[in-house]
This record gives structure tokens, sequence and C-alpha cells, in this order.
């Protein structure tokens, strides 16, 4: 269906970014562009959960932590292109944005929908990340230690 | 036996029509929204999703309103949401190594690769009621500092490189899962976990510190606790790769426990753990408490017969759930029971009396 296999590791960069974006955000930059698409839903979108596991230890044993609520969803663009879309949350919309942003990626439009939808929502999530990490830095203990005066 | 009574509709209809307005309370006060319990009261959202075993901060602030604010209940609203969805797969399992610290201190070492991040806690607060917050006070701004990107090391790895602790071994097998298969004992490390890290807090933080106070004492340090944001990878069948799929903030804790070596293991520091879902010291810290109390066996310690010891007990009693519904089901109606219990208590007085009766009359 394809013409050309799709670079994995770049697929798998914009469908984790895609996954954790807020709420809306990745609609939002989507319908901005105002792309008139035509496209088939396979799998409409669909609620669920995931079983996230974590490591006895931090690196041992695996075990289930507990689930967390995901959307997903499929369609296939009138080209053909496939596209999947997977984010956490109860977000039907979302799913379907994501799974159309995944198809579109596969054509020719795809630098634009990299300018006008991935990039920016990098860059939030990136700024997002560094403000709590800054945040956090302020916090970091700075320990001196007071000489004492029995020795002297 | 059990014999339907009719009648009650009107009166339970009616019950909940009252508990939807006193749910609401009064009119003249802005009616809460469910995001601002998932921004202001965060840490019982967190609380919510950890025991209800499902992570979705939205659901558990609505769930929090619609139960006015009974944890329990709201934790039993997540549980049943839960078994309606469909479950699409398993992660690969979280590392921790790799979190976006938010805090991260150890109590056993000052001076270590990251630093101590106190990060936004309770601790050293005075603990007095801050009036100012009834009064619509301003929000301070958190200062910041030069941010620090990279990986966080585990406090356990610089005592793994001397050898001085146990090694916690990679294997990846598929865990049990105790939503699917019914609890069995002995249960694995793997299953107590489970169990565990969905637990009442109350209930985990009593066992925790009855192993504190004596009964199976470890002497536990926290070796490491640790709160912030973590990835979740899962493999998508249909693209044949691993994707980002989730952002969770998890708190983690590795207690470091004394441990006199045994008949085939040197002396040397053995661990316990504790992970679970949102910023949750006290309940990861008690957890951690837990396993390490419950891992006697595979250590080679003595069964002392302590509660925190007792596999059955702390894993059949942890589940508020469970217990609730076990324990609240006892004031649904019983009239039938309770019928014969009165019949059978009249006879044994009537016997009683006949034979009273008797030595009287002897």
């Amino acid at each position: 269906m394809l013409d050309q296999p799709v670079d994995t590791t770049a697929r798998k960069a914009w469908l984790s970014l895609l996954a954790t974006s807020p709420e809306g955000r990745a609609s939002e930059l989507l319908e901005n562009l105002n792309l008139d698409t035509s496209f088939e839903l396979l799998r409409a979108p669909e609620i669920g959960t995931v079983m996230v596991r974590g490591r006895a230890g931090g690196t041992g044993t695996p075990f289930n932590l507990g689930e967390a609520t995901v959307t997903r969803c499929s369609l296939t663009l009138a080209s053909g292109e496939v596209g999947h879309g997977y984010v956490q949350g109860r977000r039907k919309t979302d799913a379907q944005s994501a799974a159309l942003i995944d198809a579109l990626m596969q054509t020719a439009i795809a630098p634009d929908l990299q300018r006008h939808v991935l990039d920016p929502l990098q860059e939030e999530k990136q700024t997002d990340r560094q403000a709590r990490a800054a945040k956090a830095a302020a916090t970091k203990v700075e320990f001196f230690t007071m000489v004492r005066g029995e020795d002297q | 036996m059990y014999v339907a009574v009719k009648g009650g509709e009107r009166a339970i209809e009616n019950a909940h029509t009252w508990l939807a307005e006193e749910r609401r309370g009064d009119t003249d006060v802005a009616e809460l929204q469910p995001a601002q319990i998932r921004e202001q009261l965060t840490l019982a959202v967190h609380r919510v999703m950890a025991e209800g075993s499902l992570y979705d901060p939205d659901l558990a602030a609505l769930a929090i309103k619609q139960a006015r604010g009974d944890m329990i209940e709201a934790i039993f609203l997540i549980r049943a949401y839960r078994t309606t969805l469909p479950r699409f797969g398993g992660t690969h399992p979280v590392d921790t190594g790799a979190m976006h610290c938010e805090r991260r201190i150890s109590a056993t070492f000052k001076d270590l690769p990251g630093g101590q991040v106190l990060g936004p806690t309770f601790d050293y607060t005075h603990r007095l009621i801050d009036f100012k917050l009834a009064a619509d006070g301003d929000v301070p701004t958190a200062q910041t500092g030069e941010p620090q990107n990279e990986k966080t090391p585990h406090v356990t790895e610089f005592l793994n490189r001397e050898g001085l602790i146990e090694e916690a071994l990679t294997e990846d097998n598929t865990p049990p899962d105790l939503t699917r298969e019914p609890l069995e004992f002995p249960a694995s490390r793997a299953l107590r976990l489970q169990a565990l890290t969905r637990a009442d807090e109350g209930f985990t933080l009593g066992m925790a510190y009855s192993t504190q106070r004596g009964y199976a004492r470890s002497h536990a340090f926290v070796g490491e606790l640790r709160i912030g944001v973590v990835q979740v990878e899962m493999d998508i069948p249909e693209l044949g790769f691993a994707i980002e799929i989730a952002e969770l903030t998890l708190t983690e804790c590795e207690t470091v426990n004394q441990f006199k070596g045994s008949k085939t293991e040197p002396p040397q520091f053995t661990r316990g753990y504790g992970l679970v879902f949102g910023q949750s010291e006290r309940k990861s810290i008690s957890m951690a408490l837990v396993d390490r109390a419950l891992r006697w066996e595979d250590l080679g310690e003595d069964d002392v017969g302590a509660p925190a010891q007792d596999v059955e007990f702390v894993l059949s009693h942890g589940d508020n759930i469970q217990a609730t519904g076990f324990l609240e089901h006892i004031k649904l109606p019983h009239y039938v029971d309770f019928q014969s219990e009165l019949e059978l208590v009249r006879k044994l007085r009537r016997e009683a009396g006949a034979t009273d009766g008797q030595e009287a009359a002897e």
C-alpha cells in the first residue's frame, strides 16, 4: 500500500508524541491546517486500558502495577495510507486526529504536518518538562559542613 | 434462605434524589468542577487512581465528586468502571531509572549523584493551619534553578557495585494478574507487589508500622524515594513496534534493610520495594516495608508469627473494596436470617427456662 516503507524510528517518535500530548491540542493544531481529507474509519475510536507493569526493585521481576485508560483508532485515507492512533486517557477525538496525522505523515504533506503540528507539540512538551525540572532544581539541597570546635 | 421483599422502590428512588441534592450542598456556594478536584485535590485523585488501580486523573476526580469525597466509594466507582473496558495489552515494565524526578531523597547517603531534591513536599512545614488559604491568598511563584537533564541513578546501584546489597535480577516473564485469576497462596513476589500497590493506604501503613514497632522488625532505611514522570512503552501489534503510550506520575521507594546473612547468603543489605501510581510516598514507603516483611521465606529468615509476615493475612485483607463489600453487606436486609436466629434464641431460652423450672421443683 505504501510506495516506500515509513521510517520506523520517526513514526515511533510522532506516535509517542501524539499519545501523550495534552487533551485537544493535536486536534486543534490539525484543524488549523484546514486540510480537506477524506478517510474511512477502519476501527472507530475505542476506549480501553493497558496494564502497566513495573519491576521489583526497579530492575527485577516484572509485576502488574495497574491499568491506564487509552483510546485507539485506525483509519485509511482515500489514497490508501493507513493511520493508527493511540492516546492516553479517554479521548476519542484526539485518537482519531492521531490516526489521521499518522496517515497523513505517510503522504506528501508530511513536512507541513511536521512543522505545524508535531514541532509545536514537541516544543510545548519540552518547555513544560523543563519548567518542572527547573522548579525541582531549585529544591535541591546544597549541604555544607559546619566545623565544630572540639578538635581545635 | 433468601426471600424477595418488594416495596422499597419508591423509598430508594427518593433516597437517591435526596443524595444528589445533598451532594450539591448549598446552591449559594459555587459548584465544584472535576477539573478543580483534579488540579487542587491532586493527592486525593492520586490515591483513588492507585487503589482504584486505574490511571486516569479526570475519571478519579469525577469519582471523588460523585462519592461526595468518600475515598473508598470513589475507588469502588473506578474499579467498577474499569471492568467495563477492554484491555488492549500489557506495557513494557516502566524504567524508573529514566524517571523525570520532581522529588528524590535518600536517607542513607547524603551526597549522591543527582543530589537530594525535595520537590513540592509537606516535609519541614510546620503543620499549622494556614488561614490565608481561606482568604483567596496570592499564589507565590516557585523558584527555578538550572534543570538537570541527565538520568538520576538509583541509590541501590552504588551498593550493588560493592556487592553489599542483594541484586534484583532482571527477568522477562509475563507477571501473574490477580484481576484475571483468583489470588492463590503461596503468592509469588510479583503477585504480592500487585496486591500491595492497590491495597488500602491505611491498612498498608498499619502493617508497615507494626514491623517498625517490633512485629518482624527488619530495621528499614529509605535508601531512596523518588517521585516523577515516567514514559511507558507498549508493543502495538498492527505497527510491529512499541510506542510510548502513556506518561505517568509514580512514586517509588526502595528500602535498605539489615540482614545478618543465612546459610546461603553472606551478610548484606536486603531490599523492600514500593511503586505506586501518583504522588503517594506514605503508601510507597509502607508498601516497601510490607514487601520486605513478606520476603522472610525467600531470604531464609525465621517466621516469628508476625502479622506482616503472613502473606495470606496481608493480601486477603488489604483490598478496601473487597473488605468494604463484605463488611457493608451486613447492613442490607437479613430479615429471614435474623428471624431464624430469633427463633433459635427463643427456643434455647424456653429450654433453659424449662430446666430451671425442673431444678426449682426438685
